[in-house]
């Protein structure tokens, strides 16, 4: 079988905002895996300010490193329970704070239970939108200096998205962020945008430097728009 | 059978907490005999009727057998042995060997049918409730957990079933067993044998006094299990939550304090049974000495055989071993009970959706729908749709926008039946959904979606799940206007490639094509998709577009959609506003309007590429 990551080699300054792109299969989530080392590297190596992420301990990185993923699972117990679910010690006060810059408070002040609303199995069934926002809640009371977040935006409407895009730059602020996504905007602000096809990096830089090579990016990019652009004829036509 | 192989993921918010199963696991003993539940139980005793028969037969072989030993051993001693009779004392060894090869026979016969007869009742049970479940309706599985629904399949079915053969056949030969040897203890002896007897009122009470602590202490270990179970089931499904949040310390303590409870109930229960051995054997003992003196004192008069003395002592070690069964049967029935109450209340649950007993079979339709005046609430009282009045026409394609909680996700479950229509009605053609079965309804509605469910088996398996007796062509087809048959060639088995539960070696993408292609199979004239296009990469969005397109031609498409590409593609828009339709129309028109869709189409413009 041949590895599902080939030879990927970059380097991410503190602070800065990393995009992933790439086709379904390409090993985007792989190692956004690997970053938290819930798989180790088969060869090569990651570091965190120069250490090799396996000299460190387990429960050291993972404090370090917040990952929102794209399955969203919520434990039985309260929103509250929930929210400081990887910070237990936190009082009412961080996780107002928590929940109001993940857009999620003034929900959580509309349920009559308020906070102490059970969720989970049996509980209350949160809405897609809601569930990202307290998973986004939730990794920023453990407040990682690295956040790996994997497509946080899937099938919601646009108002919610406006919500989660929201929430997500209160989130991303300050931090080295990792975000897979498949949205022009946020990756046109990245600083750095890694293109893997195939498990193997092919084109990394800035938007503008991709869209100067005419490469993979470029193409994928001028087809994202065609589609928009296409559809939007159609209907103009059909009309 | 539902070609999506599910329902939709999405759907608002709302506290679904009625239609759950009562009766929990925590009341685990209840009364020792129920009268609902016993009345059950003829139905599957009566196919293994023969098989209990011999069980009994063995059984009740067995103890007559056993009781005989002790009697012929008498017997010997006092008129063959002390007269030197040695051709009776002949007769009596080879009667001892027949007993024995009875005792052989009764114990083989009886292990064995009752076995089959368990096995059997065991099998037929699972099989009900797994069909039953099948019928349930989905209503039924938001309200109640997966591991209790395993646990009522799995242990609930065991308990009874093991009470309901070796449990009762068990009672009957103990109660046989101590009355037949009462009856020779008083033929032999009778003031030997009401001597022995005395000791019973005092075991009578010791039972009943630790009776009500046994019982305690059970209920503890059964309710400590059951927190055990809840905690192994969330911590493992919520592994990589509990990893990535470094949470691992903080469970493993909660873990270790349920297991210690758990441990704590089982070491209390263990002391109580350790206690009840014991007190049998004191209380066998004093019988013995009450025995040896008294029958000692008449054996020296010479009133009585030293045989009947030695018999005596041989049938009270038989004496107190049914007792003790009987007490520990108890604990059994009242745990069967339960169990039986629980399998039953399963069982009784009605599904919510039937076929009406005058139901046709849908005929081919167009595929024109058509919703009237319709209104529905999951709970009383808490309307989700108001008054939807929408006509699809045959091979249109709409697409449905709205807010989280608008009723999107409501709206699909409706049509394909999946709850049951409150007000209004739902017609196809010219067919009430509600007038035809529902399986010919499925079938002509095809499903895909938002979170793709796929099952553990190939991908030709998994896109063959609706329509089993498909081709590998057509399957092959399918995954061609699915999109997804570029990508399934370049795996290494392409079609035979296997999936796991989660899909874990197909992208997110790729499993949605694979369920789009499912859908695709069966040719379906109405198809409903709830897009997720979001969650996938550009090249898999064209992708799904372009299959979309194809999809869409020649059948009505409903497609709740997130994506600007897909509502301007659209024939006709259908904007949901708190259970309400507030706009129709073409993009155009609906951006004219400037109403919500404009509203919706400004923000998701903002999040998208510049026009």
């Amino acid at each position: 079988m041949s590895p599902t990551l080939n030879n990927i080699s970059f380097d991410v300054k503190p602070g800065q905002l990393v995009a992933l792109l790439g086709g379904s299969g390409s090993g985007k989530s792989t190692i956004a895996n690997l970053i938290s080392r819930f798989y180790d590297v088969t060869s090569g190596r990651i570091t965190v300010d120069g250490t090799d992420i396996r000299d460190v301990t387990l429960n050291s990185l993972r404090k370090n490193v917040g990952i929102s993923q794209q399955d969203i699972f919520l434990f039985s117990g309260t929103i509250r329970n929930n929210i400081a679910y990887g910070a237990v010690d936190a009082d009412m006060q961080q996780i107002e704070a928590v929940a109001k810059a993940a857009q999620l408070h003034d929900f959580v002040q509309s349920l009559p239970d308020g906070y102490d609303t059970w969720v989970g199995e049996r509980g209350l069934t949160l809405s897609g939108g809601e569930k990202q926002r307290l998973a986004i809640a939730r990794t920023l009371l453990i407040n990682p200096s690295i956040l790996i977040l994997d497509d946080s935006t899937s099938s919601v409407d646009a108002e919610t998205e406006h919500l989660i895009r929201q929430a997500l730059d209160k989130l991303i602020e300050g931090r080295t962020t990792f975000v897979i996504t498949h949205r022009i905007p946020i990756i046109k602000s990245a600083d750095l945008i890694l293109m893997l096809d195939q498990g193997r990096i092919v084109e990394t830089g800035k938007h503008n430097d991709l869209m100067a090579k005419e490469g993979l990016y470029y193409q994928i990019y001028q087809s994202q728009l065609m589609t928009d652009n296409n559809t939007e004829e159609d209907s103009e036509r059909s009309k | 059978m539902f070609h999506g192989g599910g329902g939709f993921g999405g759907g608002g918010g709302g506290y679904h907490i009625h239609g759950a199963l009562d009766s929990d696991e925590d009341d685990v003993l209840g009364k020792v005999y129920d009268r609902k539940v016993f009345s059950r139980i003829p139905k599957y005793l009566v196919p293994v009727k023969k098989w209990l028969a011999l069980g009994a037969i063995g059984m009740i072989t067995r103890s007559l057998a056993q009781l005989a030993q002790p009697a012929l051993i008498a017997i010997a001693i006092d008129r063959f042995i002390q007269s030197g009779n040695l051709g009776g004392l002949n007769i009596i060894a080879l009667a001892l060997l027949g007993v024995a090869v009875l005792v052989w026979g009764g114990e083989r016969i009886s292990t064995l049918y009752l076995a089959y007869a368990g096995q059997s009742i065991l099998y037929r049970m699972r099989t009900e409730l797994f069909n039953h479940l099948h019928k349930l309706s989905l209503g039924f599985f938001d309200h109640n957990k997966v591991g209790k629904l395993m646990s009522r399949v799995q242990n609930d079915v065991n308990q009874l079933q093991e009470v309901l053969t070796q449990g009762v056949l068990n009672m009957l030969t103990s109660v046989l067993t101590l009355v037949g040897i009462i009856i020779v203890m008083m033929t032999m002896n009778a003031k030997l044998a009401l001597l022995t007897f005395t000791v019973l009122p005092v075991l009578g009470i010791i039972v009943i006094i630790w009776q009500k602590y046994a019982r305690r202490a059970f209920i503890r270990v059964r309710r400590a299990i059951a927190v055990v179970n809840d905690q192994l089931q969330e911590g493992i499904s919520g592994v990589r939550v509990i990893q990535s949040l470094s949470r691992e310390d903080v469970n493993i303590g909660q873990f270790d304090d349920v297991n210690k409870a758990h441990l704590d109930a089982n070491i209390n229960a263990v002391r109580l049974q350790a206690l009840m051995m014991p007190t049998v054997q004191i209380l066998t003992a004093v019988a013995y000495s009450l025995i040896i003196i008294y029958g000692g004192y008449q054996v020296l008069a010479g009133t009585m055989g030293i045989g009947i003395l030695l018999g005596f002592i041989l049938y009270i070690q038989r004496f107190f071993e049914p007792v003790i069964q009987l007490t520990m049967l108890y604990t059994q029935m009242q745990r069967a009970m339960a169990s039986g109450a629980r399998i039953f209340e399963l069982l009784d649950v009605e599904p919510e959706i039937e076929d009406r007993p005058d139901a046709i079979e849908l005929p081919p339709i167009k595929g024109e729908v058509k919703f009237n005046h319709l209104s529905f609430s999951y709970e009383p009282g808490v309307e989700v749709l108001h008054d939807i009045d929408l006509t699809i026409n045959p091979g249109e394609t709409v697409a449905i926008v709205g807010r989280t909680g608008a009723g999107k996700s409501s709206l699909m479950n409706l049509l394909g039946r999946l709850y049951e229509v409150n007000k209004g009605e739902i017609i196809l053609d010219s067919y009430n959904i509600n007038s035809v079965t529902q399986e010919s309804l499925r079938q002509q509605i095809g499903i895909v979606p938002q979170d793709a469910f796929l099952f553990s088996g190939t991908i030709e398996d998994n896109i063959r799940y609706g329509y089993l007796e498909a081709s590998r062509e057509k399957v092959i087809e399918a995954a061609k206007t699915a999109g997804v048959h570029e990508a399934i060639s370049r795996m290494e088995k392409n079609y035979d490639t296997p999936v796991g539960e989660r899909g874990g070696n197909l992208s997110a993408g790729q499993r949605q094509l694979v369920c789009l292609a499912r859908a695709i199979l069966a040719d379906p004239p109405i198809m409903i998709l709830d897009e997720a296009t979001s969650n996938v990469d550009t090249n898999t969005e064209r992708i799904m577009q372009e299959a979309l397109r194809r999809v869409a031609k020649g059948r009505t498409c409903i497609i709740i959609a997130h994506r600007l590409s897909t509502v301007t593609s659209a024939d006709r828009i259908v904007t949901l506003d708190q259970g309400k339709i507030v706009e129709m129309g073409t993009h155009q028109e609906l951006l004219a309007k400037r109403g919500l869709y404009y509203q919706m189409f400004e923000t998701l413009s903002a999040l998208e590429p510049e026009q």
